[in-house]
Order: structure tokens, then sequence, then C-alpha cells
């Protein structure tokens, strides 16, 4: 049986995680290495890197990052941010990335989700989608939620699954922060419109909002970022309960 | 102890290579034929899509290498599959033919690519040995392996299929072993301390 993934994912900017971080057992919680495998000895299923500032410029720190991670990091590793080009990614991979989130470039230019699936396989392509309710409609949002663009939720999704996408991470920019939640609504219908595996973002706060996602919700993953750094939720403690509900996940279990 | 990674231009090798290094392990990524003869393992591990990888495959003349090699071989999700009889893949394409088994796409109505982590069984295999019955491995693959006289291990998802293969010195993981935690590793390792 397929199990549901858990995603803590990491804000990156110049090499040190952002948004503050605080583990005690940890000796820099602010260098995404070490944190990164801290994830990974709680059970994380996958990690998520977002380079939020990632501009030319900062390749270079980026692909060094991305590379001291991955050394060391033995589940799968998806980096996001400033992706344009074939190029980059190819770069990306080099460096040890598994996969890479394409989001407003590929809003520019739809022809770049061909072109990553065609080079790389759809396996390593997870189009990355920011959506809001506007006049009763979900809007896709470029540029980190900051410029609507023309395109609809359902119709986007489907549209980067033909194109070639292997998985969409979904994030309800309304909810994202707020810990009151996921757009369990949007995911359950999302769910029936594509039959890419769909990651659910923006609003977990609490274990029960897991379940929901998960139950309701139909996601095959749930990514969260500020719970797991605060520790307001130990990914443990979260597969457990969701265990006791039925929800089939992953145990770290000692050979 | 060579280890050489089978290096056709499909796909990422860099995290198996990290995580051979983990095992203490310094890989050769080649394609030069008398590299993969005469190293102690070869692993063949490949990504993306099936008839661009077999032209690739010919195109550096290793579609007739890699069936006649005789040291142990590990073939890792597209590499299970280009090791089987065919696939349905870009229409029905011969493959390198080690395994007597025809690969096809997950039906129609599941979400495909199969990704994440799956429960798999296994039977009692050299590749296993000091494994619980089951475990959990990460996948991500569109097209499977049904099962098989040389079925080794088996995964549910829309059926059974399955998730590692072998015949003689030729193995073989639908899964990511390089991307599957602790379970993974020792898989990896069972595969390099193979006698033999």
């Amino acid at each position: 049986m397929i199990t549901k993934r858990i995603i803590p994912c990491l804000d990156v900017r110049n090499g040190r995680t952002v948004k503050g971080i605080c583990f005690d057992e940890l000796r820099d919680a602010g260098d995404p290495v070490e944190l990164g495998l801290h994830y990974a000895q709680q059970g994380a299923d996958e990690l998520v890197f977002l380079d939020i500032t990632a501009t030319q410029q900062q390749r270079a720190t980026q692909h060094a990052l991305v590379q001291r991670v991955a050394q060391h990091l033995d589940i799968p590793f998806t980096v996001g941010g400033g992706i344009r080009s074939v190029q980059d990614v190819a770069e990306l991979l080099r460096a040890g990335a598994d996969k890479v989130s394409v989001n407003s470039a590929a809003l520019y230019r739809p022809d770049l989700i061909d072109e990553l699936a065609r080079e790389f396989g759809s396996q390593c392509v997870v189009v990355a989608i920011d959506a809001a309710v506007h006049n009763g409609q979900w809007c896709v949002y470029a540029a980190g939620g900051m410029q609507k663009t023309p395109r609809e939720l359902y119709e986007w999704s489907r549209e980067v699954q033909e194109r070639g996408a292997g998985e969409i991470l979904f994030t309800s920019i309304a909810h994202d922060g707020t810990k009151s939640g996921f757009a369990v609504e949007a995911l359950a219908r999302l769910a029936r419109e594509v039959h890419l595996p769909v990651i659910a973002s923006g609003g977990g706060g609490a274990p029960q909002h897991f379940l929901d996602v998960f139950a309701t919700g139909q996601a095959d993953a749930a990514l969260a970022a500020s719970v797991f750094h605060f520790q307001e939720i130990s990914i443990p403690a979260l597969k457990q309960f969701l265990h006791t509900h039925s929800i089939p996940v992953r145990y770290e279990r000692e050979l | 102890m060579t280890v050489a990674i089978v290096d056709y231009g499909a796909g990422n090798v860099q995290s198996l290579c990290f995580a051979l290094q983990r095992l203490g392990v310094e890989p050769v990524v080649s394609h030069d034929e008398e590299t993969l003869r005469t190293a102690d393992r070869v692993i063949f591990p490949g990504v993306g899509q099936a008839v661009s990888a077999l032209q690739q495959l010919r195109a550096c003349g290793l579609d007739v290498l890699l069936p006649q090699l005789r040291q142990p071989v590990l073939g890792i999700c597209l590499g299970l599959q280009l090791l089987c009889r065919s696939t349905e893949e870009g229409g029905a394409t011969a493959c390198l033919g080690v395994f007597p088994l025809d690969v096809v796409r997950f039906p129609a109505g599941e979400k495909v690519p199969h990704t994440g982590w799956n429960e798999v069984s296994f039977a009692d295999n050299k590749l296993f040995a000091g494994m619980r019955r089951a475990e959990y491995l990460y996948f991500v693959h569109s097209y499977r392996a049904l099962q098989g006289e040389h079925t080794v291990a088996t995964a549910q998802y829309a059926g059974q299929f399955s998730a590692a293969l072998q015949r003689d010195n030729f193995f073989a993981v639908q899964f990511h072993p390089e991307k599957s935690s602790a379970v993974g590793a020792h898989i990896l390792r069972n595969f390099l301390e193979l006698s033999r």
C-alpha cells in the first residue's frame, strides 16, 4: 500500500534557512544541511527546499548548498526557486537534487514543462501552483503570490498534467501561514480533476488538519514549514496520530 | 572493489553516487565497455523515457554488453524495466530481455506516476538478507513489470507488481534504494557484499 507523505519545506536565502527556527538539539538550526538531516531522521518522507531569492548571481551558492544537502540526505529531495530553463535543472540535478519545482516560469512559458519532462522525465518535474479565490473562482498567481494571472486552478492543473508534470504542489494563498487547516474542498476537487499526485500546502497547523487533508482532501502528500520548524508538531507524533486514524504512513523502523 | 554505474545519459546518477559514497564506495560512472566488463559490480540506473534511453544504450553499444555481464548487476527503476523483454512505453518496444517479462503501464484511472513510499514484501533473497519481510521503499514510475518466475519482491498499487527481480547475476529493483532511507542503504550494502 502506498503511504501518505509528510514533507517539511525549508525556505532558504543565501545558503541559510530563513523563518525563525528553534531546535534545541541542533547546533546551528539556520544550517539547511543539519536541519534537513534532522527531518530525515525524524521520518520526513521527502524534503523540499525553496530558494526564495534565487537569482542568476546566487546560482553558485544554491548549487553548493544543494550538493552539501544531497550528499547526506537519503530521502527524496526537491529544489525550487528561480528555475527558468533546462540548463537550470540540469545543474540542480548534477548537484544532487532528485526533483525540481517550477512555478512562475511555467506560467510565463508553459512549454518549459514539456521541455523538462522530455529532457529529464516527468518524475522529476513538480509544478507548484499558488491560487486564491477571486470572484468565486480559483485564480492562479505568479511571482510568489504577488501577480494574478488569467489562469484558473483546475484548468491549469489539467494543462500541466498534459504537458508532462509528475506532481502538483498546490498552495492556497489564503490558507498559507494561517495554521487553520488546508484548502480541503479545493484539494478534493483537484484530486478528481487530475490523475497526478497532489502535494497540499498552506494552512497545516494541527494534526487534525493533516488528517483532514488526507481523508477528505484526498491529497497524496502534505507540506508544511513553520509548524515543524517551531516544533509545534513533531513528525513522529503526527505520523502516530495519522496511523491511529487509519491513514497509511511510513514509520522509520530499525533494521 | 570497483563499482561501475552505467552512464548512458538517462537521468540523474548523482543521488546514487552519494548513496554509494555514504557506504564508503567511490563509484566509477562510465559507458566504457572495458570499464563495465571488468568492474566488480555494475549498477544500471535510469529515469525518464524508455525509448530514448534504449536509443542511447544502443548508441554506446551497451544493449549488447549489458545482458552478457557476468558480475552482479543491479538495475534500478527504468534499469529494471529495460532489463525486461519489452515495454509498452512508446508502443511495444523490445528491451534487453534478461527477464522474460513485459512492462506495462498502470491502468487508467490510477494516479500516475506511482509516487511515494510503498510497502514492499520480500521473498527470501540475498538482496534482502538481514531484513524484515516487508519494508517501505520510495517509488516513482508510470510503468511496471507484473509478477513472473524471477520476482523476488512485490508491491501493491492497482494490483500486485514486481518490486524486485533476480535471475542469476542480474538483480533489479523498481524502487529507488538510494532514496529509501536506512532500508534502501541496507539493500545497496547487501548488493555490494554479494559473493560473486
